[in-house]
């Protein structure tokens, strides 16, 4: 019994202590930003290995999410015999909800443990180490370009996923099951606000993107240095990065569109 | 170096095809599309019922969309219905004895709000804060079932 307190006891230090690292590594990154900024092509190359890698799984996933949306929709919409608001559906659906989450959770499998991963193996082979030696800040010099990396594209990626999953809904719904091309887009146009809807949900996809960076850089950097070490630590970061995102998306909703 | 360029080309490709999915939401997908942002002018029209009307609902004559609803609030003393449009500004004949009424698109479509433009006896036009007198308020469905029942049962 008092085993089972102690051990509850030394959980919740080192999660605080956890907690802590990790806002003074995410407050070391963000002062490394405008460094970042003014060598511009530390962030391109952490852009095409963070972005346009994610670019292909992103619209290709959108696509089917697009579709799926889009014949699931027709028949339960027909049922009630507005066929004619699937692109509401779709459009709403994906815009508010399943363009940034989807792309987020895909985001942090696909680049995050990536970056985890990366930087996990920076630290067991003592690069960074040996970046300090040299009197290099490796926070600044590795970790706030992918951070900043990060931001950017998911926003980016988002957007691709929800028009790409549109075209996707629009393919199937008017082109394979016979709904109205004009009043597919009417009544999406009608609708979706453009601060309301396609502001928040890019707002939502920012947030995302800084948690998913945030999370897999610091798993990365306060990896055990040994290779299980690090695959236990890129396991965490898609974990936690879902976790977070799932969480924080019911967050943002409640406060962007309930009443709460 | 050549290695770097192709880089810079995709990385530009990815950046700006993420900026045309946002333009293609915003104009494609949203209201921004037809965003109207020119002048507008007041009118204000009070109902006895204004119900399922929404702020932001459409405001139109002949079914052409010419303003949007934006506030409704209750009159403390006479407990009607008072609903402020925007109009757009080029729109600024329509005769000060037009009607408006509250119809439905379709049978559970939305409400939106339509101005009968009037004969025009006095040759004044609404104007900013122009109050619209001859109204009709909205159809509840349920009370028309409600009063179709009613005379059905008296008709006996």
């Amino acid at each position: 019994m008092l085993e089972l307190l102690a051990n509850l006891g030394k959980n919740t230090r080192s999660s605080f202590a956890k907690l802590g690292r990790a806002f003074y590594f995410l407050l070391h990154t963000v002062s490394g930003i405008g460094d970042v900024m003014l060598r511009p092509s530390l962030i391109i190359k952490q852009l095409y290995s963070v972005g346009v890698l994610s670019f292909l799984i992103i619209s290709i996933s959108g696509l089917f999410v697009g579709m799926v949306l889009g014949l699931q929709g027709y028949y339960i919409l027909t049922d009630f015999g507005a066929a004619e608001s699937l692109g509401l559906m779709v459009a709403a659906s994906l815009v508010r909800e399943l363009g940034p989450v989807v792309s987020a959770i895909l985001f942090a499998g696909r680049a995050g443990s990536a970056l985890t991963a990366e930087i996990g193996l920076m630290k067991a082979t003592e690069q960074l180490s040996g970046m300090e030696m040299m009197a290099v800040d490796p926070i600044r010099r590795i970790i706030s370009p992918r951070f900043l990396a990060g931001i950017i594209s998911t926003p980016l990626l988002a957007a691709l996923f929800s028009s790409v999953g549109i075209m996707g809904g629009h393919l199937v719904g008017v082109s394979m099951l016979g709904v109205d091309d004009g009043a597919f887009w009417s009544q999406m146009q009608a609708t979706i606000d453009f601060q309301e809807d396609i502001i928040n949900g890019v707002i939502k996809s920012v947030v995302f993107g800084f948690v998913v960076s945030w999370i897999s850089l610091f798993e990365g950097y306060d990896a055990i240095p040994t290779s299980e070490g690090v695959s236990r630590a890129t396991t965490r970061t898609v974990v936690n990065s879902a976790f977070s995102i799932l969480g924080l998306d019911f967050i943002l909703t409640a406060l962007m569109f309930g009443d709460i | 170096m050549q290695h770097s360029k192709t880089q810079d080309t995709l990385v530009g490709l990815f950046v700006a095809s993420g900026i045309a999915a946002l333009f293609y939401m915003a104009f494609q997908v949203s209201n921004l599309g037809n965003y109207t942002g020119g002048d507008t002018y007041t009118v204000i029209a009070r109902f006895q019922n204004s119900g399922g009307l929404k702020v932001k609902s459409p405001v139109s004559v002949a079914g052409v969309k010419i303003g949007r609803v934006t506030s409704i609030s209750l009159d403390r003393e006479s407990h009607e219905s008072i609903v402020e449009m925007h109009i757009e500004s080029k729109y600024d004949n329509l005769p000060d004895d037009s009607g408006a009424s509250i119809y439905t698109a379709g049978l559970l479509g939305e409400k939106y709000v339509s101005i009968d433009p009037g004969p025009g006896i006095s040759g004044q036009f609404l104007k900013n804060k122009s109050k619209i007198e001859n109204v009709s308020s909205a159809i509840i469905l349920e009370e028309m079932i409600g009063k179709f029942f009613l005379n059905k049962a008296e008709g006996k």
